[in-house]
């Protein structure tokens, strides 16, 4: 599909079968006027685009689906609630334009899974940022989308909001069978919300995939930002000890160590570890304050001409991302197939709830940290 | 002292028909202005300005010169008070209904400024969310636009129900001044002047006028409150 708006050039072209699509990009980078062709709002110049077997948008086909008949949920960076209905009137809005047979989504179960219960006969203009979002989540469900889209439906909250909504739309994901695509250029959402992620850059897809894949690709570390890029694991709570305070997460490339989670044993936690967090060690160290320490092979080494490289190691087939001076890669010879020891502190690890005041763990003294059980 | 609770006949015959024929003028305009604000504060045509231009003309010219044009468009023998009155049977020259149409005519550019105010305020991206949960166009206007723009579209109407109430020159000019038939509160009001003795009856009628205007005002002031409370970010 591609689009042409004055200068600016959106050429895109993907697939995807995932749950949770994130289209993720820096601000510009035509994320939200892909999500706007996709609803209906914008029209392509060309191309075609296809959802659950419909086709909405084919230039060489003559078709071009109006918004309102292409069931498409579309939930808005500002709410967009409408001010003259109570919250309830606003949920119900669009299932008064859907097929009753086409019916699904229960207003009550959703009421609930929303926490929207005792807000329903109040206005929009006495919501705050968060409980408007989560009434733009219901209304956007109750229409019964085929697809549902949400633009950055986190950006104009603070990060307390933000934390009180995730939870929400991981609920939404992991209970209504409803595919999302979540447009967001902050890659603690994408990691924790998508399956797939798709990555945009200046209106050209850069990276499409698995978003453990895509976030562990040197070439796309640049594009994701240096401070943000990292691997992300899928891990399993396999052990909670009390007296440490520990949670033992498990994944392939082999046990994790992360201050407690409120989670029970068996509880899949995707987590992630930023490439600057991540020490190199050719030897297996000792009399180390960092709990983490991961075997592996240098699969590749960035080929970047600044003074920092990342590098990208194998972990039992798990991918991991250290971000190095390229004095320190001479140093230690690291080259491909060479085998290391990635050294992650456990507080360096982004569990599923991203703490507040995450700049303030960087300067914790080191003497915070537990000794190596 | 001036007699207001004894008031005659005809003057209580000027007052009813100064309301009602500025309720008609109103009813009647109301969807061609409520047209008129969409198209102007959101059609994008050749010859927008030359609209804009001709639906301002009653605010800007002499209001004789309106009701000379309508006298020479809508009389007996005019092109379309021809038209009309063998076609539909419906004439307006030297009735009430004229003075209506005047008033309208009159009323006209006030009215659809105050509703393209409205219309302009609207935040389109609200039609387009209610576009994405699956209304058709002619829906989002009825359960989205037209409801935000309730505000203005009230406004509108009572500041061009007012103007009504004190229309008199394009009135006069087109249907005259007839008892029981065209004379409105300012043309009975002008009429008294005119006479030896009619100080009291035309300062009864303007007591009157003000009265009216006073609480067209009024009920305008509480209804726009009400709306936009409910209407309200």
């Amino acid at each position: 599909m591609s689009h042409r708006l004055g200068a600016f050039a959106l050429d895109a072209r993907f697939t995807s079968e995932g749950r949770v699509t994130a289209l993720f990009g820096q601000s510009g980078a035509g994320k939200t006027s892909l999500v706007n062709c996709l609803a209906g709002l914008i029209r392509p110049d060309r191309g075609r685009i296809v959802v659950d077997g419909h086709v909405l948008f084919d230039d060489r086909g003559g078709v071009c689906v109006p918004p309102h008949r292409r069931r498409i949920g579309y939930v808005f960076q500002e709410g967009r609630l409408f001010p003259h209905l109570t919250v309830r009137q606003n949920l119900l809005y669009g299932r008064w334009f859907t097929p009753a047979h086409e019916r699904r989504a229960g207003v009550e179960p959703v009421v609930d899974l929303l926490g929207l219960r005792p807000l329903l006969d109040r206005r929009p203009g006495g919501l705050s940022g968060g409980e408007k979002q989560r009434v733009a989540l219901g209304r956007a469900l109750l229409a019964d989308p085929r697809l549902l889209l949400m633009d950055e439906p986190l950006a104009s909250l603070d990060a307390a909001r933000k934390e009180e909504i995730l939870p929400y739309i991981e609920r939404l994901r992991d209970e209504t069978r409803v595919p999302m695509v979540y447009v967001s250029h902050s890659v603690p959402e994408v990691t924790r919300l998508a399956s797939t992620m798709v990555v945009l850059s200046e209106g050209h897809v850069e990276a499409v995939g698995p978003v453990g894949a895509v976030m562990s690709r040197l070439d796309l570390v640049g594009v994701i930002g240096r401070e943000e890029a990292g691997a992300v694991l899928d891990t399993v709570v396999s052990g909670i000890d009390v007296a440490s305070g520990l949670t033992t997460l498990r994944s392939l490339a082999g046990d994790l160590y992360v201050p407690r989670l409120d989670l029970r044993p068996g509880t899949p936690v995707r987590v992630r570890i930023r490439a600057r967090d991540v020490m190199i060690a050719t030897r297996p160290p000792g009399d180390l304050s960092a709990l983490n320490v991961l075997e592996g092979k240098v699969a590749e080494v960035g080929g970047d001409d600044t003074a920092s490289v990342e590098i990208r190691l194998d972990c039992r087939g798990e991918a991991l991302v250290a971000r190095l001076t390229r004095h320190s890669v001479a140093r230690l010879d690291l080259h491909a197939g060479r085998t290391v020891y990635a050294v992650v502190k456990a507080v360096a690890i982004d569990g599923p709830v991203d703490r507040p005041g995450a700049g303030a763990r960087e300067t914790a003294p080191a003497d915070a940290e537990e000794a190596r059980p | 002292m001036l007699g207001l609770g004894v008031l005659n006949p005809d003057e209580i015959q000027a007052i009813r028909l100064s309301l009602r024929v500025a309720t008609w003028a109103v009813v009647w305009s109301l969807p061609f202005g409520v047209l008129a604000a969409i198209v102007l504060a959101r059609g994008r045509f050749p010859g927008k300005a030359l609209l804009d231009t001709v639906l301002h003309l009653p605010l800007i010219l002499p209001p004789v010169v309106t009701g000379y044009a309508l006298l020479i468009l809508f009389g007996r023998r005019g092109v379309l008070g021809a038209f009309l009155a063998n076609t539909f049977g419906i004439v307006f020259a030297f009735r009430w209904t004229g003075a209506a149409l005047a008033s309208a005519i009159m009323g006209f550019p006030l009215m659809v400024r105050a509703i393209r105010l409205a219309v302009e305020a609207v935040d389109r991206r609200l039609e387009d969310a209610a576009g994405t949960l699956g209304a058709a166009p002619r829906w989002v206007f009825l359960t989205v636009t037209l409801p935000l723009i309730l505000p203005g579209i009230l406004a509108g109407a009572i500041l061009a129900f007012t103007r009504s109430l004190g229309e008199f020159g394009a009135t006069i000019t087109f249907v005259s001044n007839i008892p029981g038939e065209t004379q409105t509160l300012p043309s009975a009001i002008y009429t008294f002047t005119q006479v030896p003795g009619g100080d009291a009856g035309a300062l009864r009628l303007s007591v009157i006028a003000v009265i009216i205007a006073a609480m067209a005002l009024l009920v305008s002031e509480f209804l726009a409150r009400r709306v936009s409370r409910r209407v309200g970010a």
